[in-house]
């Protein structure tokens, strides 16, 4: 009885004002999105007007005059991601192993700023910096150029998922396999890597939908002729917004969505066999 | 050893062959460091470590035929039962068949053949620390480690696997060295029991000399209970010192290493070899005459305690068998009787 009560006063919930603050957050965070979801049904040319609802512009970016611009900048996207988050993965599991499981060395602190460096620097600085860089060692921008630039700033964003689970995973189990006469590698392989796949697979999908959804940077580097599909779309709205984009912007919330809510719970279910 | 603390000093034991030998001691005394040097997880800085005569301590961890039942078992959790078993044969080099057939009889021998396909966390604590067992003794190690397996089970099944440990160990004849701070366990399944505190030994022996012959005050307070007195010794010879403690209360007492006359000593007695009465029955010492101030029931006995004329407080434990234990109230005078030859003089 003495518990519940307690458990109530202390309960966020009752704070006064708490409950329109919510709400008031909840509008600011998602309306926008909202609109543009329900916008994207309308079946009138208009971005206000509502005329009914349709599937035409589903329909547009698919078949319609920008369709071809949009499939390739969709497959840009696509292949960077998946390329990009990739690497940063395989960069961020050696960084973490590095970090966690190695002895300590001078400099842990700071390589540990190093790491997470580019989530602290505001992104235009970045851009610029990478395109600076990029124009003074004289390399072509393009495809690749986005990809190196994705390759960098993706590492973060795969590493805390990554690092935060093998912090999770007692050195007991690689302790026990080495104890079995496992040498390191198999202790590795056997052990370690299957324990941490649900880190190393967030990880990824973080560091890909990162990539998938990056505009400045991109924008930077990218150089003519080579689009992505945030940047395609950016294109098309200088031109003045069409309903197409909405239906694109919604594909893309999708999209995103899907994986982050597959990260989610890829963790989860990775807790419970910590 | 570059930015790391002294863990052992001059720590030298040598277990027998086929032996339950028990490192017990305090946490932080250095017993688990002990434990880790021999599976190698630490590396040690002086000294040598060798098994059946041959030098291991060079041999990496994986190298040693050595095994380890982990405190917390670090079962690997990502495979079933009979994998985390099977592993160490499959590290081994062992076929496939044979790492698999020798697991399943591991588990047999735990009697949890039946849970072969399950994950260690569909297993019960009791379970999960068989499978750690099956898992660490399938190799056929030479000497088998145990850090502290038993301290996550709760009391009834503690004492059921002390036994079943002690029979595997005979059955299977494999050494085990058992690190452990709870007295009653070690006292239980070992053979021999080091006792350690502060990076060092204190004293090996089986449980009786241990208890019994404690070699010094920290042995005699940290294995079981014990009054230690201070106390004088008044006139000695070979065998026996007889001691005043307090005022004037004087007392045979044995002893380790010789004392003489007007040392300063401290002295052990087991409260349960202390009788307890309403008259002086005592024709040696005449009546140690004491006021009974608090009574605790545990269970199978009682403890008193009694404070001595002179202002000593003594601690006596009847067993409850005896209806007159607790016939006492608070307050009330009472003699006391100590057991011939269980005061012991100790060093500090």
């Amino acid at each position: 009885m003495s518990n519940s009560l307690a458990k109530k006063v202390t309960d966020v919930r009752r704070y006064p004002g708490f409950f329109s603050l919510t709400i008031l957050c909840m509008v600011l965070l998602y309306t926008p999105l909202i609109i543009v979801t329900i916008y994207s049904f309308n079946d009138s040319r208009s971005i206000t007007a509502w005329g009914g609802f349709s599937l035409r512009w589903y329909n547009d970016i698919f078949f319609g005059l920008e369709a071809a611009k949009f499939k390739t900048a969709a497959w840009n996207s696509i292949s960077i991601a998946i390329m990009a988050g990739t690497s940063a993965t395989i960069i961020a599991t050696s960084a973490a192993i590095g970090m966690i499981r190695g002895n300590p060395f001078s400099g842990k602190s700071l390589s540990f700023g190093l790491i997470n460096l580019p989530l602290m620097v505001p992104e235009i600085v970045t851009a610029v910096a990478t395109l600076i860089f990029f124009s003074a060692i004289g390399f072509t921008r393009g495809y690749l150029s986005i990809l190196i630039a994705h390759v960098v700033f993706c590492i973060p964003f795969a590493y805390l998922p990554i690092a935060a689970r093998l912090e999770g995973i007692e050195r007991r189990y690689e302790e026990a396999a080495i104890d079995l006469y496992a040498s390191r590698w198999q202790a590795f392989t056997k052990v370690l890597m299957p324990l941490m796949a649900p880190g190393i697979l967030s990880g990824f999908l973080l560091a890909f939908i990162i990539s998938l959804d990056d505009f400045i940077i991109t924008n930077f580097v990218k150089g003519a002729g080579v689009e992505t599909l945030p940047t395609a779309i950016f294109g098309s709205v200088r031109q003045g917004i069409k309903p197409n984009i909405m239906a694109l912007s919604t594909l893309m919330l999708m999209v995103s969505i899907f994986f982050v809510s597959l990260s989610y719970y890829i963790n989860r279910m990775g807790e419970r066999t910590k | 050893m570059p930015n790391g603390v002294l863990a052992l000093k001059e720590v030298s034991i040598n277990v027998e062959n086929n032996e339950f030998f028990t490192l017990l001691g305090p946490s932080g005394c250095g017993k688990t460091t002990l434990l880790r040097m021999i599976a190698g997880f630490e590396t040690i800085t002086e000294g040598t470590i060798k098994l059946f005569g041959e030098n291991i301590e060079r041999l990496p961890a994986n190298r040693r035929p050595v095994n380890t039942v982990f405190q917390q078992y670090a079962l690997f959790p990502h495979m079933n039962v009979l994998q985390n078993v099977a592993f160490g044969l499959n590290m081994l080099g062992k076929s496939d068949i044979e790492a698999k057939s020798t697991a399943q009889r591991m588990l047999d021998m735990v009697q949890l053949g039946q849970y072969a396909d399950r994950k260690p966390s569909q297993l019960s604590g009791g379970q999960q620390q068989r499978v750690a067992l099956a898992r660490a003794l399938a190799p056929s190690p030479k000497l088998l480690l145990l850090d502290e397996p038993l301290s996550a089970l709760d009391l009834k099944l503690r004492q059921a696997m002390r036994v079943e440990l002690k029979q595997i160990q005979e059955e299977l004849g494999i050494t085990f060295i058992f690190v452990t701070h709870d007295q009653e366990e070690a006292l239980t399944m070992s053979d021999r029991i080091a006792v350690m505190s502060n990076g060092e030994i204190q004293q090996i022996g089986t449980g009786k000399e241990i208890y019994e012959s404690p070699g010094n005050v920290f042995v005699a307070d940290f294995i079981g209970e014990t009054n230690l007195l201070n106390a004088r010794v008044q006139s000695s010879n070979e065998e026996e010192a007889i001691c005043l403690i307090g005022k004037d209360t004087a007392l045979t007492c044995s002893f380790t290493e010789p004392v003489s006359n007007d040392d300063s000593v401290t002295v052990s007695i087991r409260p349960e070899r202390i009788a307890l009465s309403k008259v002086s029955t005592s024709k040696k010492h005449a009546g140690i005459k004491g006021t009974v101030k608090r009574f605790a029931y545990l269970g199978t006995d009682t403890q008193c305690m009694l404070e001595l004329e002179d202002g000593t407080d003594i601690n006596v434990r009847v067993q409850n068998a005896h209806h007159n234990a607790t016939d006492f109230t608070i307050g009330e005078s009472a003699y006391i009787e100590i057991d011939p030859g269980a005061a012991r003089i100790l060093l500090n």
